[in-house]
C-alpha cells in the first residue's frame, strides 16, 4: 500500500508548528491508530488523549482537515486519497500539548447545572413508561466528546462569551433533566439568565458534528427555547403540566396488569 | 524546585471507574474529606465500555427470579472458585444498588408495566440485565459523575498515582502521583485508601482494554505488602472485533447472543451444540429448534448454548478455528442479522451496529460480523475481605476489577456493573469507618523522593530503550505464552522472558519532557504491567488444572483439590517493584450448609 502523510499540529500554548510525519498505510486503519504508529516509532512524546478507541468514551476529540472528528472513529480510507491529513487540536480550548486540550471548562459547567431532584420514591419504586425516558434516553447517548462546544461558533472564536454560556453539551443536559419524568427542580429561568440559551441561533453545527447523532438543536434546544418562553413563564402551568404528565402515566400504568 | 503540591483526606480514592465513583459517593455521604483520582478525565473510565448491562435479581421480568439464583449462576459460573460470602452479598445486594441509580437520575430501558427491564445474558438461569440498550456502562457511569458532581466531591483529574505510601507499621499513609498535563509531582496524605484501579488487559495484544488497564492497583498494592489472588483467571471474552486488525480486540457485546444472534463456523454449522459441558448440559438446549423457543418463553425450552458463560464459548471458538472451521480473519461468525429484524438490531444494538459499520465497513442487520476472543478481565486481584473490601494492609481497601474474589475464576456478563456498585460502596464504607477511627496520619518523606525519583529516571535516561518497544514485546509475549490455552513450557518461557524485560524497564529512557507526554507515561506504567504478567504467569503454572479463566492444554479437566485452594502472591524482600514474588496454595473459605444446599437441587 501507499503512504499516508500527516501533518500534525505541534506545540503548546506558547505557540507550534506543524510537524510532518509520512507513515505507510495499514488497511482499515483509523487515524488514531496512525497517531499511535507515530508515537511507537519517531515521536514518543507527541501528546493525544485517548481511552476506549471505539468510539464510546470520547476522549480522542481534535480537529482533521479543520473539522472537529473523533480521532477512533475516522477511518483514513473515508479521507481523500492522495492528499495529506491535517491533525489539529480543538480549537475552542487552550491547548496543553500537541493534540491535548485543557476541556476543563466543560468540567466548570457541568458542575452549574443543579442536581437532578426527583419526586418521592412510591412504595413499589419508580415506574416510567419507555416512551417517556427515551427522550432523555437521546440526550444521554452523549459521550462527553465536546466536539459540539468545540464546533460551535459562540464561543469558537469569542473567549468572552464563555463564563455566560453552558454550550450545545450542556443545553441538552438541561433538556433531559426538564424532560426527565422524576425530576422536579425548574431550570428555565438559570438557563435562560446564566447559561446563555438565548445565544445560540440554532445553526445545527453541534448536531452535524455529533458522532453519537443526537439531534442537539431540533430534540433538545429548540424545544428548550420554547419550554423557557413557555406560557408566559408561568410556574403554575409549568408544575400542572409535570404533575399532568405523571397522573396521566399513572393512569396508563393502572391500565397494565403485570402477569 | 518550588515546593511540592500536598493534600491531606480521611479517603482517597484512585481510579474513578463505577467502583471509585460509588466509593467516593460513599465516603462523601458520610462528611469525609474524600478526594477521587483518576488517570483520565472524569466520565472516561473503562466502565463506559461495559455494554450489555448490570446483573440484580430484581425479578421484573421472571418474577421467579432472586438473590439465591443469581448467587448460584454466578458460583457456577465461577467454577466455585468464587468467594462465597462475595457472591452472595452480591447476588443480595445488587437490586438495591441499581434502584438507587435511578434515584440520582438514570434512566434504564423499562417494561411494558414501567419497570426496569431486564435481558438475558450467558450464565443467568433469567433474564437478569438491567440495562440501556447497548450502552449500560456510559449510563452508569454519567450516572455516578453526576451524583459526584453534586456531592461536590474534589476530582484530581490526569493525576496518575505511581505508589502507595506506608508508615513504619506497614499501614497505608497516602499516596503519591503526578499531574499528566504539567509533569507536576503531588502527594496525598490520608487514613483510608480505596484501589478502583481496573483491570490489566494492557499487557496482551488482543483486548477490549485500553491504554489504562496496566494493572496499576494490582501492583501498587502488592509492592504495599498486600497480597494477590487468581492472577491466573483471566477471561478472554468470546466475541471481539478480529478484522481489520487495528480494532482487533474491541469489544462485541454478549447481549447480541442475548438477543438472538448465534455463533457459526465456516461450514454455517450452529457448533456450540457440540460443546456443553457436562456441568451445564442439563439445562441447555440439544437441538436449534428448543434453543429458539427458549427466547420468548424460558419455560418453552432450555437455554441456547451460545449463552454457556463466556470462558466455555471461548474455549470452543478457539476449538473451530484451530479445526480448520474459522472465518477468513481467524475469528467465526456471530449471525444475528439471518434472525432478527433489521430494525429490532438497530434498536437493541445501537452502538454494535456503529461500531462495524464505521469501523469494519459491515452493516450487521445484513451480514454476519467476524468475532473472536479478546483479553477482557481479570478476576484474580487484590485478597480482600468479603464484608469490607479490606486487604491485609491496614487502610488499604479494593474494589470492582482490581480486587478477588467475587467472581472465581470465571465471570458472568453482567456480575461486573453490579459488583461495581456493591463492593465500590462497601469499600466507601469500610474505608470511611477506618478514617473515622484514626488520628492524623503524615507521609514519609523519604519514601517520597525515592518514588519520585524512580519515576523521573526515564526522561533522565539517556540513550535507554524505546517503552512502546518494551510494551510490544510484553503483549507479544503474554499473547503467545499466557494466552487463551496455557501449557508447561510455555509459562516456563514467559517468566524467563519477563525477568529480561524486567531488566530492560531498568534502561528505558523516555524523550521530551514532563508535560503531557505519553511517552513517559508509559515508562511509569511499564513496572505495574511487567509485575501483573508476572503474576499471571506464575499463577498459571502454579495452577495445573484448567477452571474458568484457567486452561491448562497439559492439564485439560478441573482438579477437585485445586479448586478448595487459591493461590496467594505476595512480594518478598520490600517494597521494590523489581522484588521477586512468591505463590502459595491456601484454602478456599468453605460454604455453609445452607448454602450448599443450593446446588445440591440443581443436580
Amino acid at each position: 500500500m501507499s503512504d499516508i502523510t500527516m501533518r500534525v499540529w505541534r506545540g503548546d500554548q506558547n505557540g507550534g508548528a506543524f510537524e510532518n510525519y509520512v507513515m505507510p498505510k495499514v488497511e482499515g486503519e483509523v487515524i488514531l491508530d496512525v497517531i499511535h504508529r507515530i508515537q511507537a516509532t519517531t515521536a514518543p512524546d507527541l501528546a493525544v488523549r485517548w481511552n476506549c478507541k471505539a468510539g464510546k468514551c470520547g476522549s480522542c476529540s481534535a480537529e482533521i482537515n479543520g473539522k472537529p472528528r473523533l480521532l477512533c472513529m475516522t477511518r483514513v480510507d473515508q479521507l481523500p486519497e492522495g492528499e495529506p491529513v491535517t491533525v489539529t487540536p480543538m480549537r475552542t480550548f487552550p491547548v496543553i500539548r500537541d493534540l491535548a486540550t485543557d476541556v476543563s471548562f466543560n468540567f466548570e459547567m457541568a458542575r452549574k447545572v443543579p442536581a437532578f431532584n426527583p419526586i418521592p420514591k412510591p412504595e413499589e419504586g419508580y415506574r416510567m413508561q419507555q416512551i417517556d425516558v427515551e427522550r432523555g434516553q437521546e440526550f444521554r447517548k452523549c459521550i462527553e466528546c465536546f466536539m459540539c462546544q468545540d464546533v460551535c461558533h459562540v464561543i469558537r472564536d469569542h473567549e468572552e462569551n464563555k463564563p455566560k454560556y453552558a454550550g450545545p453539551r450542556f443545553f441538552i443536559r438541561y433538556a433531559e433533566l426538564e424532560m426527565h419524568p422524576l425530576d422536579t427542580n425548574d431550570r428555565r429561568e438559570l438557563v435562560r439568565e446564566k447559561m446563555g440559551l438565548g445565544m445560540c441561533n440554532i445553526t445545527k453545527c453541534c448536531t452535524e458534528v455529533c458522532p453519537e447523532h443526537i439531534k442537539i438543536t431540533d430534540n433538545a434546544i429548540i424545544p428548550l427555547k420554547e419550554r423557557v418562553v413557555d406560557a408566559d413563564f408561568d410556574p403554575v402551568a409549568w408544575l400542572g403540566r409535570k404533575i399532568l404528565r405523571r397522573t396521566k402515566r399513572t393512569s396508563e400504568e393502572a391500565a397494565v396488569q403485570p402477569d | 524546585m518550588t515546593e511540592r503540591e500536598h493534600h491531606e483526606y480521611d479517603v482517597i480514592i484512585i481510579g474513578a471507574g463505577g467502583a471509585g465513583m460509588r466509593a467516593a459517593v460513599e465516603a462523601k455521604q458520610r462528611g469525609l474529606k474524600v478526594a477521587l483520582i483518576t488517570k483520565s478525565l472524569l466520565g472516561k473510565a473503562h466502565t463506559v465500555m461495559a455494554e450489555g448491562g448490570a446483573a440484580a435479581a430484581m425479578g421484573n421480568v421472571y418474577k421467579e427470579d432472586n438473590w439465591k439464583v443469581h448467587f448460584r449462576d454466578t458460583m457456577r459460573g465461577g467454577k466455585m472458585l468464587n468467594n462465597w460470602r462475595m457472591a452472595q452479598l452480591h447476588a443480595q445486594e445488587s437490586p438495591d444498588r441499581i434502584y438507587e441509580l435511578e434515584e440520582w437520575g438514570a434512566l434504564f430501558d423499562r417494561t411494558k408495566d414501567g419497570k426496569i427491564q431486564q435481558r438475558d445474558f450467558g450464565g443467568h438461569l433469567y433474564a437478569r440485565l438491567a440495562h440501556v440498550g447497548d450502552r449500560t456502562g456510559l449510563e452508569l457511569i454519567r450516572t455516578m459523575q453526576q451524583r459526584i458532581v453534586s456531592l461536590d466531591v474534589d476530582v484530581y483529574m490526569e493525576c496518575k498515582v505511581i505508589r502507595l505510601l506506608t508508615n513504619d507499621d506497614g499501614s497505608v499513609a497516602g499516596a503519591v502521583a503526578y499531574w499528566r498535563p504539567t509533569g507536576e509531582f503531588v502527594t496525598f496524605s490520608a487514613k483510608a485508601v480505596v484501589l478502583a484501579t481496573g483491570g490489566v488487559g494492557k499487557s496482551w495484544k488482543f483486548t477490549s482494554n485500553s491504554w489504562e488497564s496496566t494493572g496499576d492497583g494490582h501492583a501498587m498494592a502488592l509492592w504495599a505488602g498486600a497480597e494477590l489472588q487468581e492472577m491466573e483467571c483471566i477471561q478472554f471474552h468470546p466475541t471481539g472485533m478480529v478484522w481489520p486488525l487495528s480494532v482487533r480486540g474491541i469489544l462485541v457485546t454478549e447481549g447480541v447472543r442475548g438477543d438472538g444472534g448465534v455463533l457459526r463456523n465456516s461450514e454455517g454449522k450452529r457448533f456450540m451444540f457440540d460443546y456443553v459441558a457436562d456441568m451445564f448440559r442439563a439445562e441447555t438446549a440439544e437441538s436449534e429448534d428448543e434453543a429458539d423457543r427458549w427466547y420468548d418463553d424460558h419455560s418453552a425450552g432450555r437455554r441456547p448454548p451460545e449463552l454457556l458463560p463466556r470462558d466455555e464459548v471461548a474455549r470452543s471458538i478457539n476449538s473451530e478455528v484451530k479445526a480448520g472451521r474459522g472465518s477468513p480473519h481467524g475469528g467465526v461468525y456471530l449471525d444475528i442479522a439471518s434472525r432478527r429484524s433489521a430494525e429490532f438490531i438497530r434498536r437493541r444494538l445501537p452502538s454494535m451496529y456503529h461500531q462495524f459499520m464505521e469501523l469494519a465497513g459491515v452493516d450487521i442487520t445484513r451480514e454476519p460480523m467476524e468475532i473472536g476472543p479478546t483479553c477482557h478481565y481479570i478476576m484474580g486481584g487484590v485478597r480482600v475481605d468479603a464484608e469490607t473490601a479490606a486487604s491485609c494492609v491496614p487502610g488499604l481497601y479494593a474494589a470492582g476489577e482490581a480486587s478477588a474474589g467475587m467472581h472465581g475464576s470465571n465471570r458472568l456478563g453482567g456480575n461486573s456493573l453490579s459488583d461495581l456498585l456493591v463492593f465500590g460502596r462497601r469499600a466507601g464504607m469500610a474505608a470511611s469507618d477506618y478514617a473515622e477511627s484514626k488520628a492524623s496520619v503524615s507521609i514519609n518523606e523519604a519514601q517520597v523522593s525515592d518514588y519520585i525519583a524512580e519515576a523521573l529516571a526515564p526522561l533522565e535516561r539517556e540513550n535507554g530503550e524505546n517503552p512502546y518497544a518494551i510494551q510490544h514485546d510484553l503483549q507479544e509475549l503474554m499473547q503467545a505464552n499466557v494466552g487463551i490455552i496455557r501449557k508447561e513450557d510455555e509459562l516456563v518461557e514467559a517468566l524467563e522472558h519477563l525477568e529480561v524485560l524486567k531488566e530492560r524497564v531498568k534502561n528505558v529512557s523516555a524523550t521530551g519532557g514532563v508535560s503531557y507526554n505519553p511517552g513517559w507515561n508509559l515508562a511509569t506504567d511499564l513496572p505495574s504491567m511487567i509485575t501483573v504478567s508476572i503474576c499471571a504467569a506464575q499463577g498459571a503454572l502454579n495452577r495445573r488444572e484448567s477452571r474458568g479463566g484457567q486452561t491448562r492444554e497439559d492439564f485439560p479437566k478441573a482438579d477437585p483439590e485445586l479448586g478448595k485452594i487459591n493461590f496467594v502472591q505476595r512480594q518478598t524482600q520490600g517494597a521494590g517493584y523489581l522484588n521477586p514474588i512468591s505463590v502459595s496454595p491456601e484454602p478456599l473459605a468453605e460454604m455453609p450448609d445452607e448454602l450448599k444446599v443450593l446446588f445440591e437441587e440443581a443436580k
